[in-house]
């Protein structure tokens, strides 16, 4: 599932659940829409409520990190728990979004957005 | 002596909702064995990679397939996970293995399901012949397990006798 935040020039996607080639492509549609119809120059994907990812994830953080710098801005990707930061950091993704890590980022806050 | 004392055959279709359910399987009959969390979540995502394959490659062009999974714990720990299709099949193993190599870009598929297949379990084989399928043999020795702090203060109190597990440090 993917819930969108929209701050600014920044658009929050956080990512819940498993992530696998089954679920993530209805994410990337969801999140590609989002990204396309708004005035942004920074995406970033929230991992923290993510209970499972394989390598499907890589290539949709890939995927998105590759629209985005089209349209000129950068990705982030945050708070992964710390076996998917395991996974990430074979793929060697974080020489194209930086990986961050905030102690209480709640993907749950107000301002949420409909898109 | 390494002995077989459990194990485990599903054969199911090679359709993408059955990626979770091949993950939810093998864990549910790993941990019969008491891994460790992290033990059980590499297990489970390399289950995943070799499921996802099957689903993804082997049947490209063709309306249906199977997939077949086989698991067997040892007496020594070790977990044997067999994952087979009657596919295409992979013409260059060495290349498919290769970190980023993917033959489905457009898909975004991320070319590293065998690079997380090796690095999560201690010995990945893979078996294929062009037109007939692939075969995948992954194993795992499971660490020893032992009765952490937590656990030790928990029988403690409750005053249970955690019974004939094995030594504490
Ligand atoms: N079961 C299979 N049947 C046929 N081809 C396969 C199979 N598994 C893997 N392959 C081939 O090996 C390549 C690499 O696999 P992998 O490392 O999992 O990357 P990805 O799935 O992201 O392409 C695939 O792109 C595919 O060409
Ligand atoms: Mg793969």
């Amino acid at each position: 599932m993917v819930t969108l935040k929209l701050n600014e020039q920044t658009l929050v996607a956080c990512l819940s659940g498993d992530i696998d080639h089954h679920t993530a492509s209805s994410m990337r549609t969801e999140i590609d829409r989002a990204v396309r119809s708004s005035p942004i120059n920074r995406l970033v994907l929230d991992f923290s409520q993510v209970s499972f990812m394989d390598s499907s994830g890589i290539g949709l953080v890939m995927g998105r990190y590759k629209l985005i710098s089209e349209l000129g801005g950068v990705c982030e990707v945050a708070d992964p728990p710390p076996y998917i930061a395991k996974v990430m950091k074979l793929s060697g993704i974080e020489r194209l979004c930086e990986i961050t890590f905030h102690n209480s980022r709640s993907c749950h806050t107000d301002g949420e957005m409909k898109v | 002596m390494k002995k077989c004392i459990n194990r485990m055959s599903l054969a199911f279709p090679a359709a993408s909702e059955n990626e979770a359910f091949a993950r939810a399987a093998a864990s549910s009959f790993i941990t019969l064995a008491d891994p460790y969390i992290n033990e059980l979540a590499e297990l489970k995502t390399a289950v995943s990679e070799a499921v996802t394959n099957c689903v993804v490659h082997a049947y490209r062009g063709m309306s249906t397939g199977m997939i077949y999974m086989d698991i067997k714990l040892f007496s020594d720990r070790t977990v044997y996970i067999k994952i087979r299709d009657k596919g295409c099949g992979i013409a260059d193993i060495g290349q498919a293995m290769q970190p980023l190599f993917t033959t489905a870009p457009e898909e975004e598929r991320a070319g590293l399901g065998f690079a997380v297949m090796e690095s999560f379990t201690d010995r990945l084989r893979v078996r294929s012949s062009c037109g007939s399928g692939t075969v995948l043999v992954m194993e795992k020795a499971l660490q020893e397990k032992m009765l952490d702090d937590d656990q030790r203060d928990i029988s403690d109190k409750s005053g249970r006798k955690l019974g004939a597990c094995s030594p504490v440090r």
